[in-house]
């Protein structure tokens, strides 16, 4: 048994064991509890470096559950698979990337964080269950097993969200989000039954070769892009994301934010892989392209009026959405313009690029922004913006981290939020020049947004009732530290990232047939 | 919650424990009919509910011992792991007892089900053991209302608003 | 597994069960959007959930089969499909866990709220 062939396994696996374990471990007294956290989130980031490892160099793994080989995807002569499988490509393995990092970080930030509260054994068990969520959501080669995983990183978030039961607000949030969520689920169920009805196959590859363009495709993909853009927060959809991001303990939102990315990838893996039938067309990426530009305008427009720090963060998360959407929808009006066998027009893959660099940047800077949001909160008690000021002082370190961070959402030209914000404009010019102009805007709003917001905690003289306030301690800001050093790493070798994660994530999202191949063999 | 009448709780008597032993029923015949671990599981865990609502809160509360649920739940999960961990060298939820192993079938009928109905019963622990406390703790919050307690004990987020 | 696909039955029987998902989905999608009770918002998911979940059954029937396994099945040939039971079962378990959650969190609000209307719980806005 080569223990490398069961990766996709392992990466399942050990978080889920970490979720069963930890009852136990936490019997064990508090430096068990947190030695044994810190340990299988470790174990969890290592899985998920190897399997990129594995990926990047433009391979597909496939590893089939209960099956009597770990690649035995056609069993007894069977022409579509039947088993829950497990496939990932280079576009998969990039979202890995980011779940697997920001999730050890806001574990590592979590540990101080959440040391003053009780209910320690259920925290750990729901943030690890969420984790083994997202990670199955870019893992998983089947529709069903999708939906699944979405379920499970959906019901623990309910429970991470209204983790402070104390807090009226915070139960309020994680209602709206659940209500909102269970009939978004419910809705993406019947679309997967109406697929599985028609074409008697739930694996993603199989569905692929089959589809054809018809009604009940179309409509299907349309209760199946909704529902994945509202859990990635686009427009008309967002109204839990500000409550819940708000209201959520800060490193949980640090991986609330990946998850919404991993819906992002079912969507995007939907429209590029499932229905290149019935987006051919082109309607679907103009569809995608309003969706981001109403998300970022309007993300923005009301992010700039708020006052409480995390609410705006989570309104800003919006309209930096809505920039992916806008690139991964001009990619697919490319991918329409040329044809079908997987060479698109440059300006596709340059959007794609810039769409995949900025999933990987927004994850990292998102969370960390977070973070920060937290570590604000933790010191001073207030997420109230004009209750803070001149925090530089006595907060340095902190105030640091933001500062990279803001200045990398805000696209400020060494960093890398404007090497992806760049390419989006580029791509996006080709289509419409009103797109670019509606992407400048809300990025020179969300910089006097993010200003105001460094200006008002960090900045002026110091309140008198904050004079007492203190760094937060090491374990937070090693968990920051983290998001910080991949922002910083990100900005500095943006071209390396390019050539070797980006690049071949693009290729292999464009590669339908080698998708398609990897599980029904030679086609 | 009060408890009802004296007639309802020898009922209660006389027939709750045949639903502990019909759920253990369908948990081990969950792998050749219908029904198995969440099933049975859940028709077992009605005992509690059955209890509550006979006997009534106080009584309920002197009886339980969350504990043991914990615990059940844990010896259900940690062996629907290991099971799913025995097809190891071929893939993850193998079912290597039923067929590397080399087992024969019991009767010409009903094959050898490997661990699948291992995974029943283990299942059929977790469920038991979650869903009791589900109602364990739904009953505690609906009290907390009753009697208009504080989250006992725990170490909230209000103390720390300024 | 090929032969046991045939056509799902396009006689009135057949799709009278599909009207009754789509009734039971529109109710339900009702309840969710027009009550403003937060118990009656519970039974309306509930009914949701339990509306696709009779559909996914539908989605296997095939016309006379038996069960799918195959040493009980007898001499049937047709077997309706075991996959959509599966889906079934599994969605069962994630709809009895969201609806413990709900019900709890319900509680939790009523707690603090003191009223279970909707109109009255907004302390979220903007």
């Amino acid at each position: 048994m080569n223990w490398h062939d069961h990766l996709p396994a392992f990466l399942v696996m050990i978080p889920l064991l970490g979720a069963f374990l930890t009852p136990f471990a936490a019997s064990f007294g508090k430096t068990a509890r947190n030695a044994f956290f810190m340990l299988f989130m470790a174990l969890t980031l290592v899985v998920g470096m190897l399997l990129c490892t594995a990926t990047f160099d433009g391979g597909v793994l496939v590893y089939v559950m209960g099956g009597e080989n770990f690649s035995l995807t056609l069993p007894s002569g069977m022409s579509y698979p039947v088993r829950i499988l497990f496939e990932i490509d280079a576009f998969g393995s990039l979202l890995i990337f980011c779940i697997s990092f920001a999730a050890f970080a806001g574990a590592l930030f979590s540990i101080q964080y959440m040391d003053r509260f009780s209910g320690w054994k259920r925290f750990m068990s729901l943030y690890f269950l969420m984790t083994t969520g997202a990670l199955g959501m870019s893992a998983t080669g089947d529709l069903f097993n999708f939906f699944v995983f979405v379920e499970i990183s959906s019901i623990a978030s309910f429970g991470l969200v209204a983790f402070w039961r104390d807090k009226p607000e915070s139960l309020e949030a994680s209602f709206k989000y659940m209500l909102i969520s269970q009939v978004a689920a419910m809705l993406l169920l019947i679309a997967i039954g109406s697929l599985y009805g028609k074409y008697n196959a739930l694996n993603m590859g199989a569905l692929s070769s089959m589809l054809r363009s018809g009604t009940l495709e179309r409509v299907s993909l349309a209760l199946i892009l909704s529902v994945l853009a509202f859990k990635c927060g686009a427009f008309p959809m967002h109204t839990w994301m500000p409550d819940a991001y708000a209201e959520a303990p800060s490193g949980v939102t640090c991986l609330l934010v990946t998850v919404s990315q991993a819906s992002f990838y079912g969507l995007i893996r939907v429209c590029y892989t499932i229905f290149p039938a019935v987006t051919q067309g082109g309607t679907v990426g103009w569809i995608l392209i309003a969706l981001g530009c109403m998300s970022m305008f309007f993300g923005v427009m009301m992010a700039v009026v708020q006052h409480e720090i995390k609410r705006l963060m989570g309104y800003h998360s919006i309209s930096q959405v809505g920039y992916m959407l806008l690139a991964m929808g001009v990619g697919l009006l490319a991918l329409s313009d040329g044809n079908s066998n997987g060479t698109v027009a440059a300006y596709g893959l340059t959007a794609m690029k810039g769409g995949l660099f900025h999933v990987v940047n927004y994850s990292f800077y998102k969370g960390l922004l977070f973070l920060c949001a937290g570590a604000l909160y933790y010191a001073t008690g207030t997420r109230d913006l004009d209750k803070m000021g001149g925090l530089a002082r006595s907060m340095p370190w902190t105030a640091g981290m933001f500062a990279v961070a803001a200045a990398a959402i805000s696209g400020l030209p060494p960093f890398n939020g404007f090497v992806s914000k760049w390419m989006i404009y580029e791509s996006s010019f080709a289509v419409h020049p009103l797109l670019p102009a509606v992407a400048m805007i809300t990025s020179v709003l969300t910089l006097a947004s993010f200003a105001k917001v460094f200006q008002a905690a960090f900045l002026g003289p110091s309140k008198a009732k904050l004079v007492a306030v203190r760094e937060v301690p090491y374990g937070m800001l090693a968990g920051m530290a983290i998001l910080t050093v991949m922002t910083l790493l990100l900005t500095l070798f943006p071209g390396w990232f390019m050539d070797n994660f980006f690049e071949n994530a693009a290729r292999a999202l464009l590669d339908r047939q080698g998708y398609i191949r990897a599980v029904l063999g030679g086609m | 919650m009060r408890p009802l009448s004296v007639i309802v709780t020898s009922v209660c008597d006389l027939f709750a424990w045949f639903m502990i032993v019909f759920g253990a029923y369908v948990i081990n015949n969950g792998h050749n009919t219908p029904g198995g671990g969440f099933q049975g599981g859940a028709i077992v865990a009605t005992f509690l509910s059955f209890m509550l609502v006979a006997y009534g809160g106080k009584r309920f509360r002197a009886w339980v011992r969350e504990g043991v649920y914990g615990f059940l739940e844990f010896l259900g999960l940690m062996a629907f792991f290991i099971f799913g961990c025995l097809g190891f060298p071929n893939s993850f939820f193998y079912n290597s007892p039923a067929i590397s192993w080399g087992q024969k079938p019991l009767s010409e009928w009903i094959p050898y089900c490997g661990t699948i109905s291992l995974m029943n019963v283990a299942v059929g622990f977790e469920v038991i053991g979650a869903l009791s406390l589900v109602i364990v703790y739904m009953y505690g919050s609906i009290q907390m209302i009753d009697t208009g307690a504080g989250m006992g004990g725990e170490r909230g987020h209000d103390r720390y608003d300024r | 597994m090929t032969d046991t696909i045939v056509d799902t039955p396009s006689d009135f029987a057949g799709n009278a069960a599909y009207v009754l998902v789509a009734f039971l989905v529109i109710m339900a999608l009702y309840s969710i959007l027009t009550q403003k009770n937060l118990i009656k918002i519970c039974i309306g998911i509930a009914v949701l959930g339990s509306s696709v979940n009779f559909f996914l059954v539908l989605l296997g029937y095939r016309q006379g089969g038996g069960i799918p396994v195959y040493y009980l099945a007898g001499a049937k040939k047709t077997m309706v499909l075991p996959t959509p039971q599966c889906l079934t079962l599994t969605a069962i378990v994630i709809a009895l866990a969201t609806t413990a959650l709900m019900l709890s969190l319900v509680i939790l609000i009523h707690k603090h709220y003191g009223t279970l209307n909707v109109d009255e719980i907004r302390r979220l806005r903007g």
